[in-house]
């Protein structure tokens, strides 16, 4: 069964990538969406089967091949099934299945439509490869994969020069990321000898406390080992300082957006981290850093996401915000509630974006929130389904009981453990998290209320003085098919994904939080998760004081309440208040100037440098005194002898003389010697 | 040593090359110009005889005519060399000679006339051997430079080659003088004995001029200058018979006076041998670049080629002489088989020869263009061919005589080389094809396609000539 789950998609991938030209569109389409339908079935059954109903306490290893053996090291490839893995094969399968699904709407008149399948299908073997490795090299293999697709389906609409260059930065940002989750591959070897799971658990408690000695100074080895795995993580999950390439991602088309960048790849941090949890535990500092990273990228991405007016942006910070959530709970030591927000998130922000693809879909391509407005009426599922993604995400709910909107249980939960949590680094952490969602609440409704509210604004007005040129330049000409310019509500295909998803969003919280973060915990988890004896966070976290478990509420409610005043009561007042503000808003607006700072600190020297290796250096130096400069000098000296050969026979026989006169007195020189 | 006067059965080829030159003579004076082919067939089959006699007279070290000429395993091999390169070039002129129309039975009777003065010069053991078979050989030579008459280029060629090789002839007298002056005695053994611990600096004299006599013969700088001239007027068939058994004669006279006449002064003809070979290796690397005649690059290639030799030489020693010795046999090889190719460029009835002519050859005659492929890469040294391993066993010969610098340079000079051996593939491969060449002879193709086949195999079985060379290069120490 769990073959099937993860080499289904591999088929697909193959016979869509290699004959999707032979067997056609739709078949190509088929060949890889029903697959995962089956896919996305086994991994409900597996996730009840062993997470629900099970009862074995030891996670189940199926071997497939040894992959490679070398002294100490040996590498199998071999499925690790335990709760977490089925837990993330429910997300991924899922989500995957609606969003190839949705595609076939979405995409209907792209004509590489084989290439984008195989793409999805590939993405999907990688990220099951991922989340099903039972040692790190495996799970690396799933990493890049991952990566790969990312960057394939980024740069899926390669005549576009914008989705290059987001490709580009995507894949060069992850390699950041990666070269430290590599070193910690290289520093768990060293440390424990192995690299598959069981061992590495096994001798991680061994370990704890010891040091190695670099840059002259001893560290603690555990604490710099998770750091550095925490590095691959903050490269994929997007997180503070390594976040500049998600809302770049955005390039890509919009199933890819929801699939990749919000539901399922750039969780793979949050589950690395569940993942090596037992070394983690065991490394509170590095703990520590996870909290404060976790609460930095929350409010810094929800800060940004107030100002962004192309629609899909705002979403990618809100999810670059949320996987902030996520670490924070990882990271004050409640692993399962990073999960469970992780397995909620992916409903709802899926739905987000999906609901966003079907009002880009509706609007013709357009992006620009600016230009939108009003669409309540004209595409009302659409409208219904992005509600329901805003109140899960905006997280509604009565307090004081788990009854609510998924966001609404899984992450309260988080801040309530933030507020609980001893760890140094927790309270500033609690405090991001609880002013990002107010933030949170306020652009999702902002979101809401200029896309479906409101009059229709027209389509040329916005183009003023902003200088945010990525989304009204968005032409990707589809606009020749003879419609006129009102928007449509888009196909069934498309609607029926988002409506599966809205269920999920409404009752994932309410269902699945007792076995998740509650009383189940045990009997669920089964040590796939593992808890030192003093991490007592789930326990903490339900005393929190009934002010800390309203907080969340209040915010939410604040936010709403700004969003209504400032974008239905008085719509002239957010461009007062960016006008009253120059400076706050140019600095929101630019993303805290990141990328130019990047662009300056990174970018700039890396091409100078490069111009001068290869200007300088290849060019001049090796090209100039090696090949070229060589060959020049031959033909010079083929041309200076060939003038040697005048063809008169008096130089000829000068030359056999001074030749033999040349030789006398090297030697009447050499005898006097 | 058994010094006789005489001893039949060490002179046996030579007699037999002889006495049937003199038929020959004899036939074609009778006959007249009808019996040209038949002159040629006889010529050709005359060549075949002594080779095989040759190889099957295993006897053991012969010396005779008191001491002038020596019969061993080195004089057998060389001289086969020398045999094949004049049986295969006499094969290949009978269509050049037929459509160029200037056959007569006179240039057979030549080259085996050449023939014989070379089987003299390898077996030569005295100064007046030497330069008795050297002369034979040189006269015949320079007649058939001139062969086609009405050619100018060809009289020219003929004429300077004369002069310049009479200049030869006398540097070489003058340090056979010389040598016998302070040594007393004109034989290779006596003069070994007699410069023996002291070698005054007459003697040195005498041996610089004999080397740069030889070093004519074998077109090593500065004594080449002779030679794309001489190898460009030629007729083609006559170029390759340059190219190829004098060649033999020459390098192999040399190895013998330097090993068997000079062992006691081998510090300085090294300090020469040294010098030509790496001016005779740059030369042909660097002047070859920017020819369009082909048969003058192939000038420039036996320059280069005979520097590589004499790295083998310049070490001294039974493995450098081996290298040699491989060297000049695949050398030979590879000479015939490029010229067989050469002779194959024929356009409407006319031979060309220039190498913008091959261009784009792999289309219109695709094994043509295989067959010469294959002989430029071996000629560049490129493994597996045999050029690579004739290379490899001068250059470690030279490495194991501790002469790095020689094998360093030589090494630089073949990588140089390769480019103007690589440019002509490129031509034959890369270029839009010219007029296709007619069909070649029957005999060129097989030489071509033969010598091909022994180079790209010589490398699964090389034992069959190394043992021989090995043989051949212990019987002179």
């Amino acid at each position: 069964m769990y073959h099937l789950i993860v080499f289904l998609p591999l088929l697909g991938f193959l016979i869509a990538g290699l004959f999707g030209r032979q067997i056609g569109d739709r078949n190509a389409e088929l060949v890889t969406t029903i697959p995962l339908g089956l896919c996305a079935f086994l991994s409900w059954i597996a996730f009840f089967m062993v997470g629900v109903f099970g009862h074995d306490d030891h996670a189940q290893v199926i071997d497939i091949a040894n992959w490679m053996t070398s002294g100490k090291l040996a590498v199998a490839w071999a499925l690790r099934v335990d709760t977490l893995t089925v837990v993330m094969l429910v997300v991924v399968t899922t989500v995957s299945f609606l969003v190839h699904v949705y595609s076939i709407g979405y995409m209907a008149e792209d004509p590489a439509r084989p290439r984008f399948f195989a793409y999805l299908s590939l993405f999907t073997f990688a990220m099951l490869m991922l989340v099903t490795a039972d040692n790190l090299v495996q799970m690396f293999f799933g990493w890049e994969g991952v990566g790969l697709a990312s960057y394939l389906l980024i740069g899926f609409w390669y005549d576009r020069p914008s989705a290059n260059a987001a490709a580009i930065k995507a894949f060069i940002v992850n390699r950041v990321g990666d070269f430290g989750f590599a070193l910690g591959i290289f520093l768990v070897f060293t440390l424990t000898g192995s690299v598959t799971f069981d061992a590495v658990f096994g001798a991680a408690p061994a370990i704890a406390g010891k040091t190695i000695h670099v840059f002259g100074a001893d560290f603690d080895a555990l604490t710099i080992t998770c750091l550095l795995l925490f590095m691959g993580a903050m490269g994929k999950s997007a997180q503070f300082l390594l976040h500049t390439w998600l809302p770049d991602a955005m390039e890509g088309p919009t199933p890819v957006s929801a699939l990749i960048h919000a539901a399922t790849m750039v969780t793979a941090g949050v589950f690395m981290v569940a993942r090596l949890s037992p070394l983690f535990d065991l490394a509170p500092v590095a703990l520590s850093v996870v909290t404060i990273v976790g609460g930095t990228t929350a409010f810094f991405a929800a800060t940004v996401g107030l100002v962004q007016n192309d629609i899909k942006r705002v979403i990618a910070y809100s999810t670059c915000s949320q996987l902030g959530y996520m670490f924070v709970g990882l990271g004050v030591g409640g692993y399962s509630l990073g999960i469970f927000h992780l397995f909620t998130h992916a409903f709802f922000k899926a739905l987000l974006f999906l609901g966003a693809g079907s009002v880009i879909h509706a609007m013709h391509h357009e992006q620009d929130m600016r230009n939108m407005g009003g669409l309540r009426k004209d595409i009302p599922f659409t409208y219904w389904m992005m509600l329901i993604g805003t109140l899960a995400l905006t997280g509604v709910g009565i307090p004081f009981t788990s009854i609510g909107f998924a966001g609404f249980v899984s992450k309260d939960a988080i801040i309530e453990a933030a507020y609980a949590s001893q760890r140094p680094g927790a309270v500033y952490a609690f405090l991001c998290v609880v002013i990002a969602a107010g933030f949170t609440s306020f652009y999702s409704w902002r979101l809401i209320f200029m896309t479906f509210f409101g009059e229709r604004r027209s389509m040329s007005d916005a183009h003023g003085a902003d200088d945010h040129g990525h989304a009204a330049a968005d032409d990707h000409a589809h606009d020749d098919h003879g419609h006129d310019h009102t928007p449509h509500e888009s196909p069934q295909v498309m609607l029926v994904p988002l409506a599966v998803l809205a269920l999920g969003a409404v009752i994932a919280g309410l269902a699945f939080r007792h076995v998740f973060i509650g009383g189940g915990f045990e009997g669920f988890w089964k040590g796939a998760l593992f808890l030192g004896p003093d991490n007592k966070i789930l326990e903490e976290m339900e005393t929190a004081p009934w002010l800390v478990s309203l907080l969340p509420t209040l915010m939410m409610l604040g936010g709403f309440g700004l969003a209504y005043f400032m974008y239905i009561v008085q719509p002239a007042a957010p461009r007062a208040l960016a006008a009253a503000n120059p400076i706050l808003y140019r600095f929101l607006l630019n993303k805290w100037y990141f990328d130019e700072f990047y662009d300056f600190l990174f970018v700039r020297p890396a091409f100078w440098i490069g111009n001068l290796f290869w200007k300088g250096g290849d060019g001049f130096i090796i090209d100039g005194l090696g090949p070229d400069g060589v060959s020049a000098r031959v033909l010079d000296g083929a041309r200076n002898v060939v003038k040697l050969q005048s063809g008169y026979i008096y130089h000829y026989a000068f030359a056999m003389l001074i030749g033999g006169a040349a030789f006398v007195t090297w030697f009447l020189i050499g005898g006097i010697r | 040593m058994n010094v006789t006067a005489l001893s039949l059965p060490t002179v046996l080829p030579e007699f037999i090359l002889a006495g049937g030159i003199l038929a020959l003579v004899l036939l074609g004076a009778l006959r007249g110009e009808r019996s040209v082919w038949m002159v040629t067939e006889i010529a050709v089959a005359l060549l075949g005889v002594v080779l095989i006699v040759l190889i099957a007279n295993h006897g053991s070290k012969g010396v005779t005519f008191y001491g002038a000429f020596t019969d061993d395993a080195f004089s057998r091999f060389m001289k086969a060399l020398a045999l094949i390169g004049s049986l295969v070039t006499l094969v290949l002129s009978v269509d050049f000679m037929r459509k160029e129309k200037i056959a007569g039975f006179e240039f057979p009777i030549l080259i085996l006339l050449a023939t014989l003065g070379m089987m003299m010069l390898i077996s030569a053991s005295d100064f007046i051997a030497l330069y008795l078979g050297l002369e034979l050989m040189s006269l015949s030579l320079y007649v058939v430079a001139a062969y086609h008459r009405d050619d100018a280029r060809a009289s020219e060629a003929g004429l300077k080659y004369f002069v310049l090789g009479a200049l030869s002839s006398g540097m070489l007298l003058y340090g056979a003088s010389l040598i016998y002056g302070f040594a007393g005695t004109v034989s290779f053994a006596g003069v070994a004995v007699a410069i023996h611990g002291q070698a005054s600096l007459g003697v040195i004299f005498g041996l610089v001029f004999l080397l740069a006599g030889l070093a004519f013969k074998i077109s090593a700088v500065p004594f080449h200058m002779w030679t794309p001239d001489v190898y460009e007027g030629a007729p083609t068939p006559v170029t390759a018979f340059f190219a190829s058994a004098p060649k033999m004669a020459a390098m192999a006279v040399l190895v013998r006076v330097v090993t068997t006449a000079f062992p006691g002064v081998e510090g300085e003809w090294r300090q020469v041998i040294v010098f030509i070979s790496i001016a005779s290796m740059a030369l042909g690397s660097f002047a070859a670049i920017g020819q369009t005649n082909i048969k003058r690059l192939m000038a420039y290639s036996s320059i280069g080629h005979m520097g590589f030799a004499l790295v083998g030489l310049a070490a001294g020693t039974t493995d450098g002489v081996h290298g040699v010795i491989i060297y000049m046999s695949i050398y030979l090889l590879m000479t015939l088989g490029t010229f067989a190719a050469i002779l194959s460029m024929q356009r409407d009835g006319h031979y060309v020869e220039n190498i913008a002519d091959l261009a784009g050859l792999a289309r219109t005659n695709g094994p043509m263009a295989f067959f010469l492929g294959a002989m430029m890469f071996s000629l560049a040294g490129i493994p597996p061919l045999a050029g690579f391993f004739a290379k490899f066993y001068v250059f470690a010969a030279a490495i194991e005589a501790n002469l790095f610098a020689l094998a360093v340079i030589g090494v630089l000079c073949s990588v140089v080389g390769a480019f103007y051996y690589l440019r002509i593939v490129k031509i034959m491969y890369f270029d839009e094809p010219a007029k296709a060449f007619d069909q070649a002879g029957i005999a060129a193709r097989v030489v071509l396609a033969l010598s091909t086949a022994l180079i790209i195999f010589y490398a699964i079985a090389p034992a069959p000539l190394t043992d021989a060379a090995m043989a051949a290069a212990k019987s002179l120490f």
